[in-house]
């Protein structure tokens, strides 16, 4: 077991499947000799060569495409947007082309590679250095979509997504990258694409979230339970496409209250994709309506507004209050 | 500090072989046996007899919008004969006849105008992607298919096809930086066929040609008569055996004219004369093709009927395939949007399967 941060999970992830798999190739702007802007490659060109560990030209559409033609003569690509803020350079590619090869070709050709982009506020950046996005992924068919929250789901969450037959896009919480540490265990686990998980049980209240928010969440289900002593019950999404309705579902017809929390603007977003899950399939059980607390529909603040404007503990609980007592 | 001249190489080759007229320079023609020269037009006519034929279906109505090749065969043909099996291609939407002489079925090309995505299943050991339609986004995956082939050290290449209207995007222009700085076994194939729908090659590019693009980013750019098939064919060989040594990437700009409409959805009358296409077709790679091969006694005309009744049997049972094709599964979109269809899939599905049994699309 070692002790390690975000960074360094997605470091070894990418350094176990690069070992296992000789076609496991990374492309991006200062992945190399700079170790990626955030460390994530850190030590991988010394270990790997040139050849596996590509630095590129600064051109996001470049990357993705040449991944694509990489993938498909038998290459496995993983790609790094250096912000997600820059992948809209490439997103031509990836709704027109990346998404889209299986079914196009009938399943002759796929394309089994992983683009991560480290998405997110909090850590104090300029213009398109903050957003989030990840239901534009979410909505193109063809696409899985992922977020991590922990330095452990971080490496087994990319492990699954590296092994996985078709396209990935691997959002990272950035401002999670050196959050804080966790055990990981010696040998590699995989954690199921399309799988939410329960962190924290309870029966009064559901709490969705993922990515950052989670330990917004998990803030916010401590307080709950010590200011209220409501027990509420926290789940991480961790996977937004496929979407584990069951998870939800379960829940909520445990607590009949549910809250979705996302750091990405309301209007279409990932909120409302739950929101509608549960009132398609556990409108029944529920006992309030369900609450978005999420971005609102602007443009992410400058960082001087970011601390205003991302969803907090606070507003959490004074929704989930307001729920409980409705 | 001295102000100087940066010594950048001015000059580009232009390479015609084979006139108008069906006079050839010998001192230049590709040395090639008589059995290779009629294979060669033998696909140029496919490809010209194919495309009236898909134009007249299209009139009436059996297949949809179609995007004719007329015109532009001796630069599709032309550059695919110069590959092996083991090289790939990666193509946009216009190259109708490269994929005949890759050995493409002609239902293919039915089933993808025809509007399924049968079309574009390409076959296994056929090393062609499927049509790309957004321009010039094709040429990063020819870009990455060199690229995987370098690292793996293979001897193979791959050439990627644009438009001139093409040379205009991003992609275009990311592709052949990432072909040069890491000189990748990739041939870019410009067929500058003077309009993208209705805008001039003039109103694309102040650059004085295409070809002269390869030289910002570090390679060679050369030009050829795109109606020549002789010249077309030399220029690719050339490019692909430089790539299979390692020499890295060329562009050949084809110069050609697209005799016919950009698709059948548009009228060409409303952006040029018809001067100008009548000058072009004196300049049709086809004839000028088969003067030649008659002058040089490959063939005849009882060769050439022979050729054309080959040619319309090979269509009429595409046809046919393609007409009473029974594989219309609508289910077939879930079957090809994820190895694994998740559990949230599936439920669209299902809902699906009770929609089409309700509105009797479906029996069983």
């Amino acid at each position: 077991m070692a002790s390690v941060n975000m960074v360094k999970a997605l470091n070894l992830a990418l350094t176990e499947l690069m070992r296992e798999d000789e076609n496991v190739t990374l492309l991006g702007e200062d992945i190399g000799l700079d170790g990626g802007v955030f460390r994530v490659t850190e030590g991988l060109l010394e270990e790997f060569g040139g050849d596996r560990v590509i630095d590129t030209p600064v051109a996001e559409a470049g990357i993705i495409g040449a991944a694509i033609g990489m993938s498909i003569y038998g290459l496995r690509p993983v790609c790094e947007m250096q912000f997600s803020g820059f992948a809209y350079q490439a997103f031509h590619q990836i709704e027109g082309h990346l998404s889209r090869y299986r079914a196009r070709s009938r399943g002759r050709f796929s394309v089994p590679m992983v683009v991560r982009m480290p998405y997110g506020g909090g850590i104090r950046a300029i213009e398109h250095h903050s957003e989030s996005r990840e239901a534009i992924y979410a909505h193109t068919p063809g696409l899985q979509v992922v977020v991590p929250s922990t330095p452990r789901n971080a490496r087994s969450l990319l492990r699954a997504s590296m092994l996985s037959p078709d396209p990935v896009i691997f959002y990272e919480p950035k401002a999670l990258y050196r959050a804080f540490r966790e055990e990981v265990p010696d040998e590699p686990e995989v954690h199921p694409l399309g799988k939410a998980q329960v962190v924290r049980e309870g029966s009064d209240i559901t709490l969705i979230g993922y990515g950052a928010m989670v330990r917004v969440l998990q803030e916010a289900a401590e307080d709950l339970h010590d200011q209220d002593g409501v027990n509420a019950e926290v789940i991480d999404l961790i996977s937004l496409a496929p979407m584990d309705t069951e998870t939800l579902v379960n829940s909520v017809a445990k607590s009949g209250r549910a809250i979705v929390v996302h750091e990405g603007p309301r209007r279409c977003g990932i909120g409302a994709e739950v929101a509608a899950r549960l009132a398609e399939s556990a409108l029944d059980h529920l006992e309030a309506p369900v609450r978005r607390i999420t971005g609102f529909d602007v443009q992410f603040p400058y960082f001087a507004r970011e601390r205003a404007y991302m969803p907090n503990s606070d507003r959490v609980v004074h929704a989930a209050r307001e729920l409980l007592e409705y | 500090m001295p102000k100087k001249t940066i010594d950048i190489q001015p000059n580009l080759t232009h390479l015609a072989i084979l006139n108008e007229h069906g006079e050839v320079d010998e001192s230049l023609a590709p040395k090639l046996d008589g059995d290779t020269l009629v294979t060669m037009f033998r696909h140029m006519l496919a490809t010209r007899r194919l495309d009236e034929r898909m134009i007249n279906m299209q009139r009436q109505g059996r297949i949809g919008t179609y995007g004719p090749s007329r015109g532009q065969e001796a630069s599709q043909v032309g550059t695919a004969m110069a590959l092996r099996p083991d090289d790939w291609t990666a193509q946009a939407f216009r190259e109708m006849g490269m994929t005949l002489t890759r050995g493409w079925l002609m239902d293919l090309t039915l089933y993808f105008w025809g509007g399924y995505e049968e079309g574009n299943a390409v076959a296994e050991g056929h090393n062609d992607l499927p049509i790309a339609v957004p321009v010039a986004s094709q040429n990063l995956h020819g870009v990455g298919i060199a690229w995987a082939m370098k690292i793996k050290k293979k001897d193979s290449v791959c050439i990627t096809y644009v438009g001139d209207g093409g040379t205009s995007e991003g992609d275009f222009h990311e592709a052949m930086n990432f072909a040069g700085v890491y000189e990748l076994p990739l041939i870019f194939i410009v067929q500058n066929n003077q309009f993208a729908i209705s805008h001039p090659r003039r109103k694309q590019t102040k650059s004085r040609t295409l070809a002269q693009k390869a030289l910002a980013y570090g390679f060679d750019g050369v030009q050829v008569d795109g109606n020549d098939v002789l010249a077309v064919y030399s220029a690719t060989r050339d490019a692909v055996e430089k790539a299979r040594k390692g020499g890295g990437p060329t562009l050949i700009e084809c110069v050609t004219y697209r005799l016919s409409m950009h698709t059948t959805a548009d009228d060409p009358t409303r952006y040029r004369e018809d001067e100008e296409v009548k000058e072009w077709e004196k300049r049709d790679p086809l004839i000028r093709f088969a003067k030649y091969l008659r002058n040089k006694g490959v063939l005849d005309d009882a060769s050439i009927e022979g050729i054309e009744n080959d040619i319309k049997e090979e269509i009429a049972a595409a046809i046919t395939r393609y007409e009473n094709y029974e594989g219309l599964d609508p289910l077939d979109s879930f079957k090809y949007i994820l190895a694994d269809l998740p559990a949230d899939l599936r439920a669209q599905q299902e809902e699906f399967i009770t929609a089409l049994r309700n509105e009797g699309q479906m029996s069983h």
